[in-house]
């Protein structure tokens, strides 16, 4: 499956990464070659083979639906780049 | 002092003794490693952040607690910490320009392990950003060099930890291994270096690259160093929900282990094409020592070895891209400078806090998750690292562990691989263990002219105490894992 210059362009904007369009054309080639080794996998049989999410195939634990931590806010917001009583500062969303 | 060997050179265990001894104490030792570090690390660039004050501190407050009766068998001893790890007050990197910023609000798990026995902790050490890399040549804070020879990269990810190990500006390092982080610096920097089965260390604090394939581990001088490390910070953690709840065997009881009759499986996989004649002589000896005191070796087949790394970049970018999502610029980290509106503050807080190589994962994992490619990928994927994780539980069937190289060739020359395809493939005799979540550990087995050749000794999940037991056994026959880089010597 190639990769084309508007995949690689698709999936920075998907991932909210800035790549200006002259930028992706060094990407798309190391991309595309990464994919062609990756493609190795379609001639593998896996009919019948589940797929493995976790190494020990272990489920994902459950705990009580407790308050465990106490409130850190301004703490956690001490490296926080912009807030204001409390909240987490961004540009303006609506107008 | 009652001892010849300079204390840079001494093991952790070693070290430990001698506090217990009176011999010196943990100020002594801490000022020794930080002033160590202050003349030489300069030309090595293993330490991102050095901590003198917070080190100092905690060294006094070793030497009150060893004063009053209550030492741990850890208490004084200082160790590097690679800068993934969460060390609250500490300024947490994880080698990239994203967090170059970020003082970590708290300790990862096992920090707060290593405080609680009293470890003191030198600095953070150098990773390739976010730990992808082989060399860590991909770090914002700039290469670094193997101490064996300053042409030479330490490997990566965790090549900061390894070089300050391998150059006595730390007697032991806590390590990340994804794809072999510590394994193949290991064995490029002549440490011994245990990726422990996953899920055996918490992850909590510890930066996410792939979630189901990370996890943390000692890098130390010794098989022993090791065993002891792990005393202190294996085990369940109620924070990190992927933690396994399991008893926790004594790793250093463990270090008494009998190699007559050990069945070793060597995969014929691993002595293929690409392997340099150097370290598999190397490597080929160490199982001779092996057979030499009891053991029995046969061939083995992992037959889908071929598809880890193609495995390994669908899942690894995969999960990736889904956990670097978090930096955005709004919480910690980096954020960019008059963001126009929302889409534009995450697009170029992102360009400019992530180099090419994160990029690079990130675009992949996007794309390969994405509608229309999902199933083709990352389900196939994640049925072929079924495969790969059943070809392990059928060698241990026949076998109590598997022997080959850590790595093709020896440490290589920084600059030496431009392609990233050719450094992936770099990485083929240490990815799949982490697909398939078993323990490896990389002992030092020769040199290659100046460069150190790594013995890669696998095992069943869980299988941590026998790993290091036949290490410690080898290291008790062979004193490769005593050799000592040139450097640094000089001005001990």
């Amino acid at each position: 499956m190639a990769l084309e210059h508007s995949d690689v362009l698709r999936a920075a904007h998907l991932a909210r990464l800035g790549l200006a369009s002259q930028d992706a054309e060094a990407y798309v080639e190391d991309l595309d070659r990464i994919l062609a080794m990756v493609d190795q996998l379609q001639q593998v049989d896996t009919d019948g083979v589940a797929p493995l999410a976790h190494p020990l195939e272990a489920t994902q634990r459950l705990r009580a639906d407790e308050v465990t931590e106490s409130n850190q806010r301004e703490r956690f917001q001490q490296v926080a780049p912009a807030t204001e009583q409390g909240l987490y500062l961004v540009p303006r969303v609506v107008e | 002092m009652s001892s010849s060997i300079a204390l840079h050179d001494k093991t952790l265990s070693e070290l430990a003794q001698g506090l217990e001894a009176g011999e010196y104490t943990s100020r002594e030792l801490t000022e020794a490693f930080l002033a160590r570090i202050e003349r030489l690390d300069g030309e090595l660039n293993s330490y991102i952040t050095l901590c003198r004050e917070d080190a100092l501190r905690d060294a006094d407050a070793a030497d009150a607690r060893r004063a009053a009766g209550n030492a741990a068998a850890l208490t004084g001893v200082p160790m590097a910490i690679k800068d993934i790890f969460c060390t609250e007050g500490v300024r947490t990197s994880c080698g990239s320009k994203m967090l170059d910023n970020f003082v970590a609000p708290y300790d990862a798990t096992v920090i707060e392990k290593l405080k609680a026995e009293g470890v003191v902790i030198l600095g953070k050490t150098n990773l390739d950003e976010f730990a992808m890399g082989s060399s860590n040549e991909n770090s914002h804070y700039g290469a670094v060099k193997n101490p064996w020879d300053l042409s030479a990269v330490p490997g990566g990810s965790s090549g900061g930890s390894a070089a300050a190990v391998a150059a006595g500006l730390a007697p032991a390092a806590l390590g990340t291994d994804t794809g072999g982080s510590i394994r193949q610096p290991a064995a490029f920097c002549g440490i011994t270096g245990l990726k422990p089965t996953y899920g055996r260390v918490s992850r909590y604090g510890m930066i996410a690259y792939a979630s189901s394939l990370d996890q943390g581990g000692p890098m130390a001088r010794s098989a022993e160093d090791c065993a002891r490390l792990m005393n202190v910070i294996a085990g369940a953690d109620p924070r990190d929900s992927t933690s396994v709840v399991r008893g926790v065997p004594d790793y250093v009881e463990g270090l008494d282990y009998n190699l007559k009759g050990l069945k070793i499986g060597l995969p014929k996989e691993y002595f293929g094409e690409g392997l340099s004649e150097e370290v598999e002589a190397s490597v080929r000896a160490a199982i001779k020592v092996f057979e030499d005191a009891g053991a029995s070796v046969q061939e083995i087949s992992l037959p889908h070895t071929h598809l880890a790394i193609p495995t390994y970049y669908v899942i690894a970018p995969a999960e990736a891209s889904s956990n670097l999502s978090r930096y955005d610029g709004v919480r910690f980290g980096h954020r960019c400078k008059d963001p126009q509106d929302l889409e534009d503050l995450y697009k170029r807080t992102r360009e400019e806090g992530f180099g090419d190589e994160v990029k690079r994962r990130i675009i992949i994992g996007t794309h390969t998750l994405s509608e229309g490619f999902f199933d083709a990928y990352y389900i196939k994927a994640q049925k072929v690292r079924r495969l790969i994780r059943q070809d392990f539980l059928d060698a241990f069937d026949q076998v109590d562990v598997l022997m080959g190289p850590a790595a093709p060739t020896p440490a290589f020359d920084l600059g030496a691989h431009k392609d990233p395809l050719s450094m992936y493939l770099q990485d083929l005799y240490t990815i799949a263990i982490n697909l398939a979540g078993i323990p490896g550990v990389s002992v030092p087995a020769g040199l290659a002219g100046k460069r150190p050749v790594g013995l890669q000794i696998l095992g069943p999940h869980f299988g941590e105490q026998t790993l290091l037991g036949v290490a410690h056994q080898f290291q008790q026959i062979t004193d490769w894992h005593r050799q000592r880089p040139e450097f640094g010597q000089e001005q001990a």
